[in-house]
Parts: structure tokens; sequence; C-alpha cells
């Protein structure tokens, strides 16, 4: 029997106790990133990596892979959780444990997985129709619920997988094989959406950025609670170029903006324009003529009120440059911590549950 | 009122074997609590007791109206009872329509206990009597009482600080109050649960002693009554008992499973009736590691659910017919990735919403076949409330051995009904610890236990073991992604075999009766009650009848055709259209005959000797 057994560890010597290098917060602060020494070898897996040449996907694979030895988190303590879609297969290119889940639920097997083992820490692989289409619903709660899980997002504004039908990105009117005449159907704002489901950290980065984009993952996986990550990220195949109006190198500088926490708003090859507040809307600026860095929005990732990172998630190309980097990133209680709080508030309270005194609770009598 | 003014009357007692009592009131009459406090005493008293809660869907259906009535039949016995009975010796009814809906029930002679004060003209239109059936003779077959319940209740709690509509909530327990003078029960277990109930209420507490002792005194001091009944303890086996419901016993069940594996329960669950108690239930279980997790819909539960099990803990689901619906991709990743996992359905009337708070045995075939492709999953069915323990344990116990989903059968009449449970002694439980696989040198994700095909269980966190798993279909032995043909049939034919081989790990089926006879009567789930009863007086009327219930549906015990061939005849009765018959018919080539009734109710005795006696009256005119 297990009366000794105390509820958050196991009998069983599967050695993953709370005492695990992995274990809470302490692995993943900068500091501790050394004591691990861990490079992308170590992540790559013995699989052979089957997206079509070209694919953004390599490019996110790569970078996720690079940014693992930064955490200090030994790779046994690492779990990607993915759903279907191309993206879903991302898994089994990563030396770390990994389970290729179903279409649109895997935030629900990371929730429970984080409820069961909150040392580990969690990636959440998915895609646009994955996690904004059949998954909307756990990609909601589970950001509301700031469940301790990084989930990345491959938005292509394409079903890949399926072979190219229009997803809850593509922009209105688009034309694929399942909307001939072109969509009916407005596209949704995947930041916008994780901002409204109370994302404690919302970023966004291009699959061609590879600096950014590494950086940006880096910054997901310090980040205590549930972070979402939009990657803009090119399907060659089925939706080629659907970002190359301001992702490609020459207009990248003109098109998009890298926000930086406490800094001007300040985007262009010369960085000359800016974009400064007009009422509740954000307008561009040509820097002089009057018009200084003091007249511009200086970006507040931190803001505890959404609005700003609110405003950016509403921005795009043409009429506005592409916000890149983190909109938002503030704190509070992850799900597990609550859970595993209320859990030993109850052990300090009523004593480790003895399970003879439970079945004998309640009027009993006794037949001789 | 009070009992030293009352005069002395003569008072006859007479000894009853068996007394089944039906409260009937309107669904804020408080019938179910009525029910439940003199089912817990009875039960302390030492007799057999069994129960038979049935109420609407609505919480507040229109007060008087038809479909607001909310019934508990409870019966309780100085013998063995497997059933909460037939029809009601006594019929309270609190309203017209309670009476309307309920007197159907009541044999000819039965006694008729009726709130007098209810019968008045708008509540006889909502009930859609045309004239009152107090006065108008319809009811002569029966055995009368008729009081003033709300009258004589606002009395006794006269000069309270209560409102009348709160005086008028406590006339369920005058009504309680007169049913323990008639059977001469205590009401002490009862006035100690209005001491916690209303701790913080001594206002509202005092109003229901004095209600209690009022209907108690009445029934002392009235002319009404010239008999009382008693009912001697039941001669029960020695140990202790509690009286439980199902899913009391189901959520006892899953903590007890949790401590003999040793890992922690994480229980993701969606509210839906009848199954939401048991999430309710573990929420209190906190200081045993217990983690509960109220998903934002069915599928999350699950997906939840399998996280756990991934990690190493214990994750299990539980839900009714549509959310069980819901349910079944997630439960194939389950079936593919080869993960404990128990999934309890607490079946209801449907399809669709159908009636969610009656009883049904209508998702076998959904266990059994409701995913894509062949998808072997184990099914455990407990027979009586106080084995939904039993089978909670079974069902982690196969899960944890074979690495598999389980699917646990319950329905609404085992979830609600209660019955006396003798609590086991926990050295008495078999330990169904497992353990992870650690070696790195040895590992591969889709190795087998040569004995039980299990895979091994390797969560996150084992160093030098990270791999792979998931939807896909799995190489045999490394797990990698294979489409190869001859692959995928090996693996189906090995998930098949894994689970078929269970067969060999659970007890044989027993048949109560004669070895060889006219007729085997064949159940599984919440009719084990009412089979055993018609079973016993065939039995006793020299009919050559024995019983059998299944509790594994899948796979069956290894002798079940061996104890069908030994009958003439095979009856199965199921509530549903002849789901269990459909598989045994399939899988042994044997012509059971079914007998098959789907009202929401679980069956009469009666039905069910009937239905045996056409079929072994049948051959005995073949003969």
């Amino acid at each position: 029997m297990t009366d000794d057994m105390t509820p958050t560890s196991s009998t069983n010597g599967n050695g993953h106790g709370h005492g695990s290098p992995g274990n809470g917060s302490a692995a993943l602060s900068p500091e501790n990133a050394q004591v691990i020494e861990l490079t992308r070898k170590d992540f790559v897996s013995d699989q052979e990596v089957r997206w079509c040449p070209g694919c953004g996907d390599y490019s996110i694979l790569a970078q996720t892979q690079k940014t693992m030895p930064d955490f200090g988190v030994p790779k046994e303590n690492i779990v990607f959780v993915s759903g279907i879609g191309c993206s879903g297969r991302l898994p089994y290119y990563m030396n770390a444990y990994g389970f290729h889940t179903i279409h649109g639920r895997a935030p629900t097997l990371a929730t429970g997985l984080k409820v069961a083992r909150p040392e580990l820490m969690v990636w959440v692989i998915t895609g646009d129709g994955d996690a904004l289409s059949i998954g909307g619903n756990h990609v909601i709660h589970s950001m509301r619920r700031n469940v301790d899980i990084k989930m990345v997002m491959f938005n292509n504004r394409i079903y890949g997988l399926t072979k190219g039908q229009a997803s809850p990105t593509s922009e209105l009117g688009k034309k694929t094989k399942s909307s001939p005449a072109g969509t009916v159907d407005f596209p949704v704002q995947p930041l916008s959406l994780a901002l409204a489901a109370e994302a404690s950290f919302v970023a966004r980065s291009v699959d061609t950025h590879t600096e950014h984009l590494q950086a940006t993952l880096n910054r997901a996986g310090f980040h205590k609670g549930s972070a979402f990550v939009e990657v803009l990220q090119n399907c060659n195949i089925f939706n080629d170029g659907a970002f190359r109006d301001f992702t490609e190198r020459e207009v990248r500088d003109d098109r998009t903006l890298v926000l930086e926490h406490g800094k001007p708003m300040i985007y262009g090859k010369d960085r000359d324009m800016g974009i400064r507040l007009n009422g509740l809307h954000p307008e561009i600026v040509e820097l002089g003529n009057g018009v200084t860095e003091a007249d511009l929005l200086v970006h507040d990732e931190e803001a505890e009120d959404p609005y700003l990172a609110y405003m950016l998630s509403r921005m795009w190309w043409p009429q506005f440059p592409v916000p890149v980097g983190v909109l938002r990133n503030v704190q509070r209680p992850t799900h597990d911590q609550l859970v595993v709080g209320q859990i030993d508030d109850a052990i300090t309270k009523f004593g480790d549950g003895n399970l003879e005194k439970l079945l004998v609770s309640g009027e009993t009598w006794t037949v001789d | 009122m009070t009992t030293e003014t009352a005069p002395a009357k003569e008072v006859d007692t007479q000894e009853l074997e068996r007394v089944t009592i039906r409260f009937a009131g309107d669904s804020g009459d408080g019938m179910q609590l009525t029910g439940t406090q003199f089912t817990r005493t009875a039960a302390v008293f030492g007799n057999d007791v069994s129960t038979l809660p049935d109420f609407p869907a609505e919480i507040r259906a229109p007060a008087g109206s038809l479909p607001g009535v909310s019934g508990f039949q409870l019966s309780f016995s100085s013998a063995e009872i497997y059933t909460p009975g037939d029809d009601p010796d006594v019929l309270v009814a609190m309203n017209p329509a309670a009476l309307r809906t309920n007197v159907g029930d009541l044999p000819a002679g039965g006694a008729l206990i009726v709130n007098q004060d209810a019968f008045n003209p708008n509540n006889l239109k909502k009930a859609g009597y045309q004239s009152n059936p107090l006065s108008d003779g319809s009811l002569k077959q029966y055995n009368v009482f008729e009081i003033p319940i709300s009258t004589l209740n606002a009395r006794a709690l006269e000069g309270l600080d209560m409102t009348s509509k709160q005086v008028d909530l406590t006339k369920n327990f005058f009504a309680l109050g007169v049913m323990f003078w008639l059977y001469e029960r205590s009401m002490e277990p009862t006035l100690r649960w209005i001491d916690m109930r209303f701790s913080a209420k001594a206002v509202v507490a005092e109003g229901n002693v004095r209600a209690l002792k009022a209907g108690y005194a009445f029934g002392e001091t009235t002319e009404m009554f010239h008999t009382t009944y008693r009912v001697a303890p039941a001669k029960l086996a020695p140990g202790t008992y509690r009286n439980i419901t199902g899913n009391e016993a189901t959520a006892l069940g899953f903590v007890t499973a949790s401590r003999l594996a040793g890992r922690e329960l994480v229980y993701g669950s969606y509210p839906i009736t009848p199954a939401s108690d048991i999430l309710h239930q573990l929420a209190t279980y906190k200081n045993f590691g217990v983690k509960t997790f109220q998903a934002e819909d069915e599928i999350a539960a699950i997906g939840s659910a399998i996280g756990a099990s991934y990690g190493g803990q214990m994750g299990m689901t539980a839900s009714s017919g549509p959310g069980i619906a819901l349910k079944s991709e997630a439960l194939n990743l389950a079936v593919m990735v080869e993960l404990p996992l128990v999934v309890v359905d607490v079946q209801r009337a449907g399809p669709s919403t159908g009636m969610p708070t009656k009883t049904e045995q209508a998702d076998l075939l959904m266990a059994m076949f409701g995913r894509n492709s062949d998808s072997p999953v184990p099914i455990v069915a407990p027979a009586t409330p106080a084995e939904c323990f039993d089978y909670a344990i079974e069902a982690w116990r196969l899960a944890l051995k074979y690495m598999t989903p389980v699917i646990y059968m319950s329905d609404a009449f085992l979830a609600s009904g209660s019955e006396p449970w003798r609590i086991p002694q926990v050295s008495d439980l078999p330990d169904i610890s497992v353990t992870n696989h650690a070696d790195s040198a040895t590992f591969q994700p889709y190795a087998r236990n040569p004995e039980t095909l299990a895979r091994p269980w390797a969560p996150p966190g084992t160093p030098g073991l990270e791999h792979r798993i998931g939807g896909l279909e799995k190489a045999d032995v490394t797990g990698n992604v294979s489409y190869d043909p001859d692959n995928h049939h090996r693996m189906q034919v090995l998930r098949h075999e894994k689970v078929a081989g269970i067969a060999r790990d659970i007890p044989q089926l027993q048949a109560h009766g004669p070895e060889r006879g006219d007729l085997l009567i064949l159940g599984w789930g919440s009719t084990y009650g009412a089979i055993r009863s018609a079973t016993e007086r065939l039995q006793a009327e020299g009919w050559s009848v024995a019983h059998a219930h299944l509790r594994h549906l899948n796979p069956l015990p290894a002798n079940t055709e061996e104890i069908m061939r030994s009958y003439r005849r095979v009856l199965v009765p199921e509530v549903n259209l002849g789901q269990l018959s459909l598989l045994l018919r399939a899988r042994f080539l044997i012509d059971v005959v079914g007998f098959n009734k789907v009202r929401g109710k679980p069956f009469r005795i009666i039905e069910i000797k009937q239905a045996a006696e056409e079929l072994l009256g049948k051959d005995h005119r073949n003969d």
C-alpha cells in the first residue's frame, strides 16, 4: 500500500520527482542556462525530415533546435505536442519527447500533461487550420487558463497537408480549390484572438527572419505561462508568397515594424518612419519636419492592459508596417501552479489523504 | 403540537419482511432529500435497502405541473434485496400532479398518503384533473390518508422568523416524520443531519426539526393510523457498512485505484448529467493528490486525460452518451498510442439529448464499435451501486497492465441508486501498480510484453528514452511512422489480440442456479437486481432457470459460450433494443432471445419473470 505516498510524487521510481534538473523556474532562468551543455545537434532526431523542399517549416525547425539549448532544460524534460497538418510533423524531428496528436486538440493534451507533470517544458506546435479552425476553442481556453505551454502557430494562410483549401486566416476572396469563386469568410487575426483569450505572452515572427525567429522562440521559452507565437510561414506549394510583399529582404525593413520593449516605434531602412497615436488610431509619420521620436508611440509589452498590444495586432500591410516581435508579455499565476497550490493547501489543511478513513467516512454501521 | 398532551391511543404493530415507499412531489418539494433521509435511517438501522430516484431534467419545472414531478422510491427489507421494488406499498403524494403521475403504479389496497392542502382547484387543473380525486371516488381501491400537511406544518412552525415560503419548504420533513412514526424509525439520524446541514442557519434548522417532530407526533396522536410497521434488520454478511450510490462508489473506487497503483489521478471532465457528481466528489479529494480539471468541452476533457497518462499519471474522463460520442476520436488516439486511460460512460436515455435524467443501457455498441477502423477497447460494467467501487479498480487494473484505454459503463440507475456497501479492508484490495520503463539500452517504444502484449510506459522525464508517439500507424517494435502494408496488418492484429487476451485474466462467468437447465437469463449492468430477483422467484416455483451476469463486455469471459450452451434457451434482458443480443448472436451463433424495453426506467422484476415464463411455457408446450 501507499500510505506514505505524497500525492505530488510517484512511488514508482520513474525518476520524475520534483527534484529533477528541469524542475520549476530555476532551470528556466538565464543564469542557469549553462548548467546543461547541449547543442543544436542534441535536438536533431534520427528521423528524415519530410516537408516539401523550400517549405518555411525547415527554418522554424532549425530555429527551434537552435534555441533549445538556451533553456538549460535536459532534453528528457522537454515535450513537443502537435496537432494535425504539416506543422504536426515537427515533433518527429526533435530529439526530445514528442506526441503527434489529433486535429486541433494538442492544447488539451498539453494541458493535461502540465497538470500531471508541472516540471516539464511543453511546446505545442500547430498551424492556422489546426489552432484557429478545428482547435479554436482549445486555444482560447488554454490561453485564458495561462497553462504554461509555448504554442507556436505556423501561419501559411492555407491548408497544405490536404492540398490547398482556404484556412481561417486566408484573405477574403481568396481563390483556392475549395473556394474557386473566392472565399466568403472574413479571416481571423490570430494575435487579436490570442490577446482576447488573455494569453500572457503574444508574439509574431517570420520563417525567413531567422535571427528574429530564434530570438522570439527564445523569449517564448523563457516566459512562464501561456505563450502564443505566430510564425508567418511560406507554403511554397499551395500559397507561395503569401507574405512576400513585406517579408522579402529588399522591402522587409520598410514594411515591418520590429517591436522593442521601451523603445519608440521606428522602422524603415533609414529609420525615418514611425508610428504615432492619433486619437485612438495609429498613424504613420515621417520623422523630421517637426516630428521627433518623442512624438512616437513607445512600445510597452508589459502594459497591464492589452490595448496597445491589441492595436498592434490589427496593423497589417499595406495600411501599416506589420509588427513583429513581442506584443505582450505579462505575468500571472500559471494554471499548474494554481492546481498544485490547491493540492498543497488541501494537504496542509486536512493532512495527506488516508484511504481507510475515507472509505469508512459518512454514516456507517456494523453487522456482526 | 407536543406528545405530552396527546391522548394515548391503541396501536398495533405488524412485522413485515419488506416495504417499498415512493415519495412523489414537485421538483421543489425536496422529495430526493426526503427519500435519502429515509434510506439512510433504514440503512443505519440495519435493513438492506435499494433506491431509485426519478427526477426531471429541469431544475425547477413549473410548480405543480406534471413534468415537474420528482420521485424517490426505496425498498427496505429484513432479507437481502436486489431492487428498489416493482410497485410501492406506500405512495406519498405531495400534490395532484404527483398523484396523477404515480398512482398508476400503486397496487389496489396500497397506502396512499396525500397532502390534502395541495388539492386546490389551481393544482388540480395543472395536473389535468376534471374533479378532485380525493372526493370523486376514483381512489376507492386504495387506503387513502388525507393529511393537511401544509396547514399542520405551518402551525408547528408558528412564531419562527421564517417567510411563509421558507415554512412551506419544510413540509417534506413533516411527511418524513409521519413515515418515521409509521415504520418505527428513529428521528436521530435526520436530526443530526439537520444540525450539520443548517449549522449556520439556526432558524432554518429549528424549522426543519419542528416539521419533522410535528409529523412524527401527528402519526402518534391522530386517529387516522392504527398500525405501525416493523421491518427487522437484515442478516447481511458481517462487516462495516455504509449506504452508497453508484456515482459515490465510482468516485471512491477511482481514488482507491490511484492509491493502489501509486500514481496521481487526473480527472478531466465536462459537466453532464448524470456523470457530474463523480467530478464533484473527486474535486473534494485534493488531499489525496487527485487533480480534477473541468475542461472547456468533452474533447478537451479526454485530451487532458490522455496528456496526463502520457505524463505517467492516471488520466481519466467521464461523461454520458452525448459526451462519449464527442470523445471517440481522442479515444482512438489512446488506442493507437496504447496509453492507459479510463473512460466512464454513465449512460442515459437517448439518442441525442434524449432524457438526460433517465436510465438506459444503449451505449454498448458505441463502446464496442463507435470509432473509426478496428479499434478494440476493453469494457467493464458494474452490476450494482456497490460494485461500482470494485469495477473502478478493475478498469484501472486492466488499463495499467495492458496499456490500453478501458471503458467503464455505468448508467443513470446505478449512478443515483443506492444500496448498503460492505466497506472493504484496504489490505484486501489488489496491488495494481506497474513500473515505468527506465532502461535506455533495452527501450523500444512498441516492443511488447510477451504475456500481455503491453508496450512499455516511458513518460517524459526519463533520460535516454526520448521518443515520439502519435496517431499515425506505428512500425512494430520501433514505433516509427510506418505505411508498410504488412506492418499495418500485423499491428491491427496485435491490438486485437492484446484486448482479446484479457479474457485469460478475468473471472469466469458464474451461473446462479442449476449448472444445466431450461433457461439462462443473461444480463449486464444495472439489470442485475431485477434479473436476480426474477430468477429466484422462478426457481422457487420450480423452474429450471439460472442467472448469469456479465461484468466484462469486452472481452467476454472465456467460458461465456460454454455457459450459454448449458441451457436450452438464453434470454437476454436489456434496457436497449438488443445490443448484447446482437453481440452474442454474432459471436457464438446462439439464437438468444432478447427482452427489450426502453422506458427510461429500470426493469421491473415481474416483467422479466413474465418474459421468462413465456419462453419456458412455449418450450413446455412444444415438448
